[in-house]
């Protein structure tokens, strides 16, 4: 067990030499010429309801051809049930999915040569690691089967690929988390398929390992061009991997972006609260002006309708002002070392609104005093959309 | 190969006392099987070579253990097949009755074998219900080979059933899933993906069915006809030396179904050891 270990931590020293053996495996098209064909993908106002509840209410998605995209959501989202009508394992009830003009709902899941990776690795236990690799090829009908050294010369590229080159004759019980990984992502890529499709790809993996792992799949992604769909709930995946990220939450897409957008400019209240962390302060705006708790903040803002609203800022999105500068003052109730920096949570009014702000390391011993800061970006939000 | 089977002697463990867990074993396992088995190859050794070979070279005894062994292994094989359906359709349907069908599948093992060998042969004789339906097509079930073939799948039934049916349960079906991504078809997803993985269990169902059919007598003399060279099995063959006090050749008969139902349940182990490698943890 320990060769098995030693191996994941692999992954970290070999991705120098990734580079090099994956640039070795761009050599890797002896079957078709090309890695399958990509293609882009068009989701529809996809909808799908399992008895009375709806999973899905009218999604729609446009994947360009070899790009990745993240599906991010808690669960119950939907993002899996999306990820599986994509592959053919689910049919909507209603809505329409395109793979480039053909449509993918006319093509039953062997059709639709898709590669999926489940969340479980699904791998078959009865089969060494080549057999499960070659399955996809070996159980083509007989004239489009490449011949027994032809699979075995493809299973062989691909272990090198996903960097198990002599784990080929393994069972997949004698292999790492890690590992079993890694063996069915080189299954489903070993059909050629059209687009890569993977459901919660390190969702069973410990924390090291998934960073290496997370990298390690980008790299593989950028050699192979594969139009690819994750699903993930963990956001530091989805910003990190991902070309472009769609929101999921109840059924609806909450917002589609990159991880920038995503990230600087939340479109709704759910992506502001999901996607990192952010503070939400009552305010009231009133002919232009944003007022706290009756004392106007230096935030101008433009065209908003006079009323009640949410103030949402990130905590490390801010600057200190002094005194009467039209900042948010409050007193300091606690600091917490934050990794790189130190997080203070701010007592704010009379009502006592809490906030926190992260600051330098190096501002220790701020408990109790008084502070006044300005958020740098901000945006404003119905005065409920951060309830429940 | 694995890190498990070296040192796998001793190995902390939930029961206590390696050296009294295994001495306990041991010494059951001598009292329950191995002394009586012991005592009837010692009485068969009492008979001497020549007349033992002239026992077993008995064209009837042949007759005998060729109708028992043959017809069980058939028997086993029929439930092998069906056993696995009626598996399947109780672990993968929902349906109405499914619970009641499910505790129908042990009675084999509830009722007394006597019983159920009347109860069939009254179904299947000429003038029974289902033996009357076959009657113009000039088959006739009870009283021949076909009778005792089905008296032995009918006590048989629950050993597959009940050792495929948790593993079946036990299947994941994203497996399933992720053959059909592959491009397998249903049918090359049940032959390379199902029937691997259940068979294992399927092996050791048929064995227990098996080796309970090759044993069983009760359901089998009432259906059989017990016409020797035809339907009469070893077992029954046993009783008749015994009922004429001849015990040697009674023992003789036993001693060479326990040889050969040894040597076909080592089989199917080895067989079953084989069909399970790579599903262990190693």
């Amino acid at each position: 067990m320990d060769a098995v270990t030693g191996n994941d931590l692999n992954i970290r020293a070999g991705l120098g030499s990734a580079h090099a053996r994956i640039a070795a495996a761009e050599g890797l098209r002896p079957l078709a010429g090309t890695w399958g064909k990509q293609v882009d993908v068009t989701v529809e106002n996809v909808a799908r309801s399992f008895g009375d509840t709806a999973a899905l209410h009218g999604v729609s998605l446009k994947i360009a051809s070899g790009e990745l995209v993240a599906l991010l959501g808690p669960s119950g989202s939907g993002k899996t049930t999306l990820l599986r009508i994509l592959g053919g394992l689910d049919f909507p009830s209603e809505g329409r999915v395109l793979f480039g003009a053909e449509d993918a709902l006319g093509l039953s899941v062997q059709e639709r040569n898709v590669g999926f990776v489940f969340q479980s690795y699904a791998l078959f236990r009865h089969m060494t690691v080549h057999d499960n690799i070659a399955f996809g090829l070996s159980v083509r009908p007989a004239k489009r089967r490449p011949a027994k050294a032809a699979i075995k010369k493809r299973v062989d590229e691909l272990l090198d690929l996903v960097q198990l080159t002599d784990l080929g004759k393994r069972y997949p019980a004698q292999l790492s988390g890690g590992q079993r990984q890694r063996v069915a992502l080189a299954r489903a890529l070993a059909i050629e398929p059209r687009i890569l499709l993977l459901d919660e790809p390190f969702g069973a993996l410990d924390a090291k390992v998934r960073k290496d792992l997370r990298r390690w799949l980008r790299e593989i992604h950028d050699r192979t061009g594969h139009t690819t769909v994750f699903v993930t709930h963990d956001q530091d995946e989805a910003l990190e991997l991902a070309d472009r990220v769609a929101v999921l939450n109840k059924g609806r897409i909450e917002q589609i972006g990159t991880p920038d957008e995503i990230y600087d400019a939340p479109a709704t209240p759910f992506v502001a609260g999901f996607i990192g962390e952010t503070n939400a302060l009552p305010v009231r705006v009133e002919s232009g002006k944003i007022f706290l708790d009756d004392r106007a903040l230096d935030l101008a803002s433009t065209g908003e309708a006079d009323g009640p609203r949410m103030l949402a800022f990130r905590p490390h999105d801010i600057e200190f002002t002094g005194e009467g500068a039209g900042g948010i003052a409050g007193l300091v109730v606690s600091e917490l070392r934050h990794g790189a920096t130190r997080r203070l949570a701010i007592e704010v009014g009379p009502q006592r609104h809490r906030i926190e702000i992260d600051v330098g390391a190096e501002t220790a011993g701020q408990k109790g005093n008084r502070v006044v800061v300005l958020p740098r970006s901000w945006r404003l939000f119905s005065p409920d959309a951060f309830r429940g | 190969m694995r890190a498990s089977s070296q040192g796998a002697l001793k190995k902390p463990s939930v029961i206590p006392g390696f050296g009294l867990a295994l001495g306990f074993t041991l010494a059951y396992l001598s009292l329950i099987v191995l002394i009586p088995l012991a005592a009837l190859v010692l009485k068969t050794a009492s008979l001497g070579w020549p007349e033992f070979w002239r026992i077993a070279t008995d064209p009837r005894t042949i007759a005998a253990l060729k109708v028992s062994f043959g017809i069980s292994f058939a028997a086993a094989a029929i439930n092998a097949v069906f056993g696995l359906i009626v598996a399947w359709v109780l672990v993968r349907y929902e349906f109405p009755g499914r619970k009641l069908l499910d505790a129908f599948i042990d009675l084999p093992f509830a009722l007394p074998t006597a019983v159920a060998g009347i109860a069939l042969t009254a179904l299947y004789a000429p003038n029974g219900w289902i033996g009357e339906l076959v009657k113009p097509f000039g088959i006739k079930i009870a009283y021949t080979p076909i009778g005792i073939l089905i008296a032995l799948t009918f006590i048989g039934l629950p050993f597959i059933v009940r050792t495929v049916q948790p593993v079946l349960e036990d299947l994941d079906r994203e497996v399933e899933e992720a053959a059909a991504t592959l491009g397998a078809r249903r049918f090359q997803t049940f032959r390379k993906v199902i029937l691997p993985a259940l068979l294992p269990a399927l092996l050791t169902g048929f064995a227990l069915a098996l080796a309970r059919a090759i044993g069983e007598y009760g359901s089998v003399i009432f259906i059989a006809g017990n016409i020797p060279f035809v339907s009469e099995i070893a077992p029954l063959l046993i009783v008749i030396k015994l009922t004429e006090f001849n015990y040697p050749a009674a023992t003789a008969i036993a001693s060479i179904m326990l040889a050969i139902s040894f040597v076909l349940l080592l089989v199917i182990n080895l067989l079953q050891a084989w069909s399970r490698r790579g599903l262990s943890n190693g």
